[in-house]
């Protein structure tokens, strides 16, 4: 049988089961404003955001896996397309451009220019240090670590604190061999 | 249509609000979990009948308001409107959604049956379940809640699931 051809992220999002935009929106903002009033230190916040965004990368990842037909990407480059094109787009109904690449191919930057996460959103000048989309580098942070690559993903620009877009940087710390359960005498 | 994200968005932010609130920060503290999941409903129901009602005119009286909750806002946030309506004509309403889509992907044994033999695994497990299965509908509930405030009904709501993927939504308020 032919292998089966990898989806665009276009033709997935218009067969997936989709949502109103706004609920999705203002329960993020909701959530991030009671974790503000619960945890109080903007820090703690940026770390539990991060937090439910692993938990929750390591599951989208299987439904992904099963809906993209994303076949084995030959490097860390094609690895980075596949998030920003298919990957952002059959989730959030955005894309994202890979830009700013290291030498080596082991670092790079993701665009967001539309953000779904953050319109109606403002900060007040009390949560400065808050990273708002902090969730969002978590899920690609667990994404990645299930299909063998560590990552380090932090954020370079965000339109909430005045910069013009917003830039993800994703790097790639080193690519874990799968283990098999090969030793039974361990 | 406006915007649109996959589904798997919202249903991920969900499982995590629970599973933060209630197995984190507030592990040994259900009532306090299920009061902060049921305020994060609340600001987003609060603020979504905001965004609904704006070019409307004002609603004549509470079963006007709730009319638009069964059908307006429902299709906007499941795309389908409560199923069956019911009210003492004394505060009290029931709103019904025979498949409410955020159960939906959910696989618990709600039978009652085996509750009263407290040794059977089974059963416990069942509890537990059905526990994990109620703290979800805190995030309804406080949507409902907070919607109704918005349209100045303040009320209480809570939910039933006896009938499973059915959910029934209890709305109590004072005034009337």
């Amino acid at each position: 049988m032919a292998p089966v051809a990898p989806r665009s992220g276009d033709v997935i999002f218009a067969s997936v089961e989709r949502v109103n935009a706004e609920l999705f929106t203002l329960t993020y903002g909701a959530i991030v404003r009671q974790l503000i009033t619960d945890l109080e230190e903007v820090e703690e916040v940026n770390k539990q955001l991060d937090q439910m965004g692993y938990n929750i990368g390591i599951r989208l990842i299987d439904e992904f896996l099963a809906k993209s037909n994303v076949s084995r990407c030959v490097d860390f480059k094609e690895t980075a397309e596949v998030i920003a094109k298919v990957g952002f787009k059959m989730f959030l109904g955005v894309t994202a451009s890979v830009t700013n690449w290291d030498a080596e191919g082991t670092c790079c930057s993701l665009i967001l220019e539309d953000n779904p996460l953050v319109d109606f959103v403002e900060l007040p000048d009390t949560c400065q240090g808050l990273y708002y989309c902090n969730i969002l580098s978590g899920v690609v942070r667990g994404a990645l670590e299930m299909v063998s690559m560590k990552t380090e993903v932090t954020w370079l620009r965000d339109m909430l604190r005045g910069d013009d877009a917003f830039e993800l940087q994703v790097k790639l710390l080193k690519q874990v061999p799968e283990e098999y359960p090969y030793k039974d005498d361990e | 249509m406006g915007k649109e994200v996959s589904e798997s968005c919202v249903e991920s932010l969900l499982t995590e609000i629970v599973s933060s609130y209630g197995t984190r920060f507030y592990a040994n503290k259900p009532d306090l979990a299920a009061r902060r999941i049921e305020a994060i409903g609340y600001q987003v129901g609060h603020q979504l009948s905001e965004r609904y009602t704006m070019e409307r005119p004002r609603f004549s009286d509470h079963l006007e308001a709730i009319k638009f909750i069964c059908k307006d806002f429902w299709s906007e946030l499941f795309k389908k409107q409560i199923d069956n309506l019911k009210t003492n004509h004394r505060g009290t309403f029931v709103l019904q959604d025979n498949r409410f889509r955020w159960l939906s992907h959910m696989s618990i044994d709600p039978s009652p049956e085996n509750s009263g033999s407290t040794q059977d695994p089974s059963a416990v497990a069942e509890n537990k379940a059905a526990e994990a299965a109620s703290m979800h509908l805190y995030f309804p509930c406080g949507i409902i809640r907070g919607a109704l405030s918005n349209l100045g009904i303040p009320c209480a709501v809570s939910a039933d699931i006896s009938n499973l993927p059915a959910c029934e939504f209890l709305s109590f308020s004072a005034l009337n």
